[in-house]
């Protein structure tokens, strides 16, 4: 059990060294400030074509990507209102008529708001987690459930980064989710543990043991909960459409990730505590 | 008396399910700006050296904007103060956002100013010079005559005092001018007529620069007194154009000039295209997860999924209830919660499971699952909903509606799984469907 753990943290390192990309991960403009023009053109269109109007103004190094071949996503710098309306003009005399399907234009000065949003919900969230399990298990159970929930975040913001998927505020709504989902997974192991130490049968057992047992006794449960989540997380995967796609890979990712920590992160943790404290 | 219990349960069953259905019939879901298509921008006061960001200045900002968006004839739009300097502004459904953008966004400062055409080359008068002999708020500026985009002429204007703004205005409308073309008439309350009588009084033959936003739009020359108080703003509108003065012209200017943080402008497609794939997505894995629930867990599986179908609508009219906003990460949410809804179930029926095995009786194995289940499903569950609690206090516009979904799905999958499961499974016993503990309805 312990040693799953280690060859974890090599995965970990891995992860971190994804971060040598320039930036750390694909940050949407959410993050970063930017306009964002997602428009489907009548006719199928070329991106040189695209590209000279952008140049007229001064946007010519943006990113513009196609999906399909009428569909395109533009990634620029932040334009303002009136010079966004005239480039949509132009736009539609010179390359072609489009439907606006989606127009995002950030300031930079949101970007950093939602990166502190999102640090402050991280916060927030592990301290209401820690008072409660606290106080319906005991404090040592509420860590080592928060540990398991931060290598869940860890190990899926890793995997995200390395896979270069664009991350925008949906993303910070996924990890909370994944980490609600992991505590879920984990409390239904400590409440078995809780149930177990109760026992009289079990008083003369090691706690290790102990830990041991109740994991086995709850993993049909275990498995049967997590397959039909990702059921669903795959269905909204693959049949979801383009908006839900990261959405939906980053929870696969974190509930996958979630399950195992429960079992083999938080459990490890919770018996090494224990019996540390034991031979205090 | 097992019969009329059942009866009694059944019926329960029946009113929820009809409840529910009755409830949505009524009070149909708020779709999100994702979802229906819309504008959402987030405006930020900005400090100029007269004004700066004050309570009372971002509240007449709030009301401004309220009064120029009912003039746009949006349905259920949303205006919200966010901290100290910003304004959150939601535009459901809006067909022009470009232009409902500029009519918001403008700050609208109407101001007259007292002028004098330049004698000579205006840029050879030195500062001291204008001051001296026009007053001390004198400056230059140019009145451009542009046609098709190109300035054709510029003549130099020395603007002397600002006399009227915008605030003394009494009313405003579209009119047409002699040769028929756009223009705005408006009409000066009782002080503003004076004052503008007076002024005119005394510019026979000079300009009077009309200002918008500190731009010169017109500057026309004062051939009489007017006392009427009424005037005529010509400067090459277009009948929009026009339309669109008017109304920020009665909505009153912005009393702190405001920057657009954010933008997001969503095409009513894509928002349809997206429900309509979540649909498909949910339906089918709704339909796997049910046939894996009868396959591993049998009749009480079947119970679930009963359990499952009421979940649905349910946790829909709860949400209609509270006139939550049904955004996309909001419906994968709630689909999430499905899943999560099983795995109550799951819990429950494990441990059912178990029960069974130690050799009690159907009825206090079933007793017993629920209530040791109970302790589990709870805390497994609160600690869920502290994450979405937390979601809600910090996230903003589609991160809440995500939040939102997710307890209210939480909280209703709850009462399904205790609850109904429960009523169901004791149907079973009292009904005498069930008997023996290893009945092969239970499992194999």
């Amino acid at each position: 059990m312990i040693s799953a753990a280690l060859i974890l943290l090599g995965i970990f390192a891995l992860s971190f060294n994804s971060f040598v990309r320039g930036n750390p991960m694909n940050f949407g403009i959410d993050f970063t400030g930017g306009t964002l023009l997602n428009l489907r053109f009548e006719k199928p269109v070329s991106i040189a074509a695209v590209r000279s109007v952008l140049d007229k103004y001064k946007l010519g190094e943006s990113v513009i990507q196609k999906s399909g071949d009428r569909v395109l996503l533009i990634r620029a710098v932040p334009i303002e209102g009136e010079q966004r309306a005239d480039l949509m003009k132009d736009l539609n005399d010179k390359v072609g008529n489009s439907e606006v399907l989606e127009a995002d234009i950030i300031g930079p000065t949101i970007g950093r708001e939602l990166s502190t949003q999102a640090l402050w919900a991280l916060l927030i969230a592990s301290i209401g987690i820690i008072i409660y399990v606290s106080f319906r298990f005991e404090f040592k159970y509420a860590v080592s459930a928060l540990l398991a929930l931060y290598h869940d975040a860890i190990i899926t913001t890793g995997v995200i980064a390395l896979l270069w998927r664009s991350v925008d505020v949906t993303f910070v709504a996924a990890i909370l989710t994944i980490m609600g989902y992991s505590i879920n997974d984990t409390i239904v192991i400590f409440d078995r543990i809780r149930e177990n130490l109760k026992k009289p049968n079990y008083a003369k057992k090691k706690f290790a043991e102990l830990v041991n047992i109740s994991i086995w006794e709850t993993i049909a449960r275990s498995i049967n909960t997590v397959l039909t989540v990702i059921v669903m997380v795959m269905c909204l995967l693959f049949l979801g459409g383009e908006t839900l796609r990261n959405f939906a890979l980053t929870l696969l990712v974190g509930f996958t990730i979630g399950t195992y920590s429960s079992i083999f992160i938080a459990s490890p943790i919770l018996v090494l505590w224990h019996n540390w404290e034991s031979k205090r | 008396m097992h019969k009329n219990i059942n009866q009694l349960r059944l019926l329960i069953i029946i009113g929820i399910i009809a409840a529910s259905v009755y409830i949505l019939m009524q009070l149909p879901l708020t779709l999100g700006l994702d979802l229906q298509g819309g504008t959402r921008l987030v405006l930020e006061g900005k400090e100029t050296e007269k004004v700066k960001v004050s309570e009372d200045a971002m509240a007449g900002v709030v009301a401004v904007i309220r009064n120029r968006i009912d003039a746009l004839g949006v349905t259920e739009p949303t205006i919200q103060r966010k901290g100290k300097d910003q304004v959150i502004v939601e535009l459901p459904g809006i067909k022009d956002p470009e232009r409902a953008i500029k009519i918001i966004g403008d700050t609208a400062l109407l101001e007259f100013i007292e002028a004098e055409w330049s004698p000579g080359d205006a840029r050879t008068i030195s500062a001291e010079k204008l001051k001296e002999f026009y007053g001390s708020d004198a400056r230059i500026d140019y009145v451009k005559e542009v046609r098709g985009g190109r300035v054709e002429s510029e003549r130099p204007i020395i603007l002397k005092k600002t006399v009227l703004t915008g605030a003394e205005l009494k009313g405003a409308w579209p009119g047409l001018d002699q040769y028929g073309n756009p223009v705005v008439d408006i009409e000066f309350n009782s002080e503003g007529a004076r004052i503008f009588s007076e002024i005119t009084g005394r510019s026979v033959g000079k300009p009077i620069a009309i200002l918008l936003d500190k731009k010169i739009i017109s500057a026309p020359n004062v051939r009489e007194p007017i006392p009427s108080g009424k005037a005529q703003i010509s400067g090459n509108f277009s009948a929009e154009e026009v339309q669109d003065l008017v109304v920020k012209l009665k909505a009153g200017a912005l009393p702190i000039p405001v920057k657009l943080l954010e933008t997001r402008i969503v095409g009513p497609s894509l928002g349809k295209d997206s429900i309509d794939r979540s649909a498909v997505a949910g339906m089918v894995g709704f339909a796997i997860i049910i046939a894996f629930m009868i396959l591993y867990y049998r009749l009480p599986g079947f119970l679930a999924d009963i359990a499952l179908a009421i979940y649905v609508p349910l946790t829909l009219a709860g949400l209609s209830l509270i006139h939550a906003t049904l955004t996309l990460p909001g419906i994968a949410g709630f689909l999430l919660s499905i899943g999560m809804a099983v795995d109550a179930n799951i819990i429950i029926f494990e441990r059912l499971k178990e029960e069974l095995r130690l050799g009690k009786t159907i009825k206090m194995s079933f007793d017993a699952a629920f209530q040791r289940a109970f302790a589990a499903i709870l805390d497994s569950n609160i600690t869920t909903v502290i994450a979405a609690a937390t979601l809600f206090f910090v996230g903003t516009g589609t991160i809440r509606g995500f939040a939102v979904t997710l307890i209210v799905g939480i909280a209703a999958s709850m009462f399904t799984a205790l609850t109904l499961t429960r009523m169901m499974m004791n149907m079973l016993v009292d009904g005498k469907i069930v008997t023996r503990p290893d009945s092969k309805l239970l499992y194999k």
